[in-house]
């Protein structure tokens, strides 16, 4: 079972969420972790994976053979990005704009065109101290695109030898649990997309609800059944419960805003190890999901 | 004409809070009707939120293409699926379709069909916007859940905002900036003469911003920075004064937490109007003064390095 950890607005609590869902659920069975926010990745920092592994990914790009080119521009009339140009007996490829189709390869009549990694980013991965399989994606700085890097981290499973021997055999039939990056674009749908269940962390404030209805309206397009945590409980008004009341989505959790979960969270520790209170609440929180998903 | 982004590298740090809060500050001295306002964040555009203002003019956003199937003259031969790496060929009991959610507009399956049965079809993925706010003209937009091409909606709309602040002359535009350091943020930052990251003490972000400072380097932008919720984590808000020190980068404010800017938000005011004399206002209204000569004294740039 998939689960996605997503909010629209930025720094309303993903991370937090996630990060102890994924150490609530490690107490009671196998759980794969990936830090989908590749511009942002944050996880590691409270989680603390051993990140033993580090593979380089990116995109694949064309290199022309200017022995075989006979500059017909065939892959320049073909490139929906204007990724390459053919200007006189020269051929010129942008591999910032380039989206890694293939396209222009297989439709040069000469084989004139190979494809080229170039770096974009790394996938790290390794096993936290309770036995989570972890990856996170990091885009390296400069680039645009961080969606190929998502991509490869949604395809990537722990290795045998990532986990320690206790864990490994459950992780193929593990939860996974994805912490999805902010905003409302197409980051966000790749992370939400093939995922069994949306759980969308808002706080009460309008800026909160704002965003968090269009992320709400891509969980619905994508036809992923989707809860809510109001985070930072008590600040702002009511808006968000009333919307949610009125959309049908249930409030599966709230947080309260206190300034000691504000300052451990700060200092890199979870809340579920800050607040032992809070605990029950998660593993409640993720029982409801389960049954929800699999009734 | 100068350019202000205001960027933070992790979300949720405070950036339309400030921008809202700079809007309102420049309103009361100088600059007033001077600036102008752009929203960069344009898959959570929440600037207008505090600044209530009032839409003059909306035009659709046209985005990327996607494929679609002609149903009529389809073999259904799969070979539009092979070729897609975007996994955005879809088949079900022998017949395709394309989810268009998925389909990056790359055209490789209107290329592969034998039957010619793709075609590309434009989208209209946003819209943007001209509005009359109390603090100036504010240019913003809204991409449609899910949608691509945030960065070209963010080059429009600074674009708009850009030749609307010539035209009549106004001194400053003030860009709410994307989280984030990707494509949105690069088209926030490209250009600008200043940039001024809003971060928390927090482990994240520390790290974010870090990552951020690079990237606005790497765009050769100069940067300030202001810390939020200063109090929360002081040892963090020592590691990033003196992470900002080595780098040479001032550290121009210290907000402190209060609970009144969430209130001003409810409101829908800027926290320095709303109450002058709570902690954040007090601290905001400091920023804004120190703020200030940096974009006075920043050299003139040109204009035209903006990218798409």
């Amino acid at each position: 079972m998939r689960i996605v950890i997503a909010s629209g607005k930025g720094g309303t609590g993903k991370t937090t969420v996630a990060t102890s869902l994924a150490q609530v659920a490690a107490e009671r069975g196998a759980v794969r972790f990936l830090d989908c926010d590749v511009e942002a990745p944050n996880a590691a920092l409270f989680l603390h994976p051993d990140l033993e592994t580090h593979r380089e990914v990116g995109i694949r790009v064309p290199r022309v053979d200017a022995q075989a080119c006979t500059f017909c521009g065939r892959c320049a009339e073909i490139c929906q990005f204007n990724a390459i140009a053919v200007v006189g007996k020269k051929v010129l490829v942008f591999d910032d704009l380039c989206h890694g189709c293939g396209s222009c390869n297989w439709n040069c009549p000469e084989q004139a065109i190979s494809e080229h990694l170039v770096v974009t980013g790394v996938i790290d991965s390794g096993t936290t101290p309770e036995g989570i399989a972890f990856a996170q994606g990091v885009m390296n700085v400069g680039q645009t695109m961080g969606v190929p890097i998502l991509r490869e981290l949604k395809k990537w499973t722990p290795a045998t030898g990532d986990a320690p021997p206790s864990t490994s055999l459950r992780a193929s039939g593990a939860l996974e649990i994805r912490d999805a990056p902010p905003g409302a674009s197409c980051p966000v749908v790749e992370t939400m997309r093939g995922a069994d269940f949306a759980l969308l962390v808002t706080e009460p404030t309008p800026f909160g609800l704002h965003d968090l209805k269009q992320v709400a309206a891509i969980a619905h397009d994508l036809g992923i059944p989707a809860g809510v945590v109001i985070n930072r409980d008590g600040i702002g008004d009511d808006a968000v419960g009333t919307w949610c009341a009125d959309s049908g989505l249930p409030i599966l959790l709230r947080i309260p805003m206190e300034r000691r979960i504000a300052e451990a969270i700060a200092s890199g520790r979870t809340l579920v190890d800050t607040v032992p209170d809070q605990r029950p609440g998660f593993h409640d929180l993720l029982e409801r999901i389960v049954a929800g998903v699999n009734p | 004409m100068k350019q202000l982004v205001i960027l933070s590298g992790k979300g949720g740090t405070g950036k339309t809070s400030v921008t809202a809060a700079f809007a309102h500050l420049a309103s009361q001295g100088p600059l007033a009707d001077r600036i102008l306002l752009a929203d960069a964040d344009v898959d959570a555009a929440n600037l207008e939120l505090v600044l209530q203002p009032r839409r003059l003019d909306t035009q659709p956003f046209r985005g990327g293409q996607v494929a679609v199937i002609n149903e009529d003259t389809c073999v259904h031969c799969g070979d539009c699926e092979s070729v897609c790496r975007f996994d955005a060929i879809i088949e079900t009991d022998g017949r395709w379709t394309i989810d268009p959610i998925a389909c990056d507009g790359c055209a490789a399956c209107v290329y592969q069909c034998p039957t010619e049965s793709i075609a590309m079809q434009e989208q209209t993925v946003g819209e943007c916007a001209r509005s009359d706010s109390r603090y100036g003209p504010l240019h913003h937009a809204h991409l449609y859940p899910g949608q691509e091409n945030s960065g070209k909606l963010v080059t429009q709309v600074r674009q708009r905002a850009r030749q609307h602040a010539l035209d009549e002359q106004r001194e400053l535009v003030i860009v709410d900036g994307p989280p984030g350091i990707g494509c949105p943020v690069i088209a926030a930052v490209s250009g600008a003469d200043l940039a001024l990251l809003v971060t928390e003490p927090t482990v994240s972000g520390i790290h974010d911003l870090r990552r951020a400072l690079q990237t606005v380097q790497h765009f050769g932008v100069p940067a300030l920075v202001c810390i939020n919720k200063a109090d929360v984590y002081p040892d963090g808000a020592r590691e990033i004064e003196a992470g900002c020190a080595a780098q040479g980068i001032a550290t121009v404010g210290r907000i402190p937490f209060d609970l009144t800017v969430a209130s001003a938000m409810v409101a829908g005011e800027a926290v320095t109007l709303y109450r002058p004399d709570a902690p954040a206002s007090i601290a905001l209204s400091e920023l804004w003064e120190r703020v200030l000569p940096f974009l006075l004294e920043a050299p003139a740039r040109p204009h035209d390095q903006m990218r798409d």
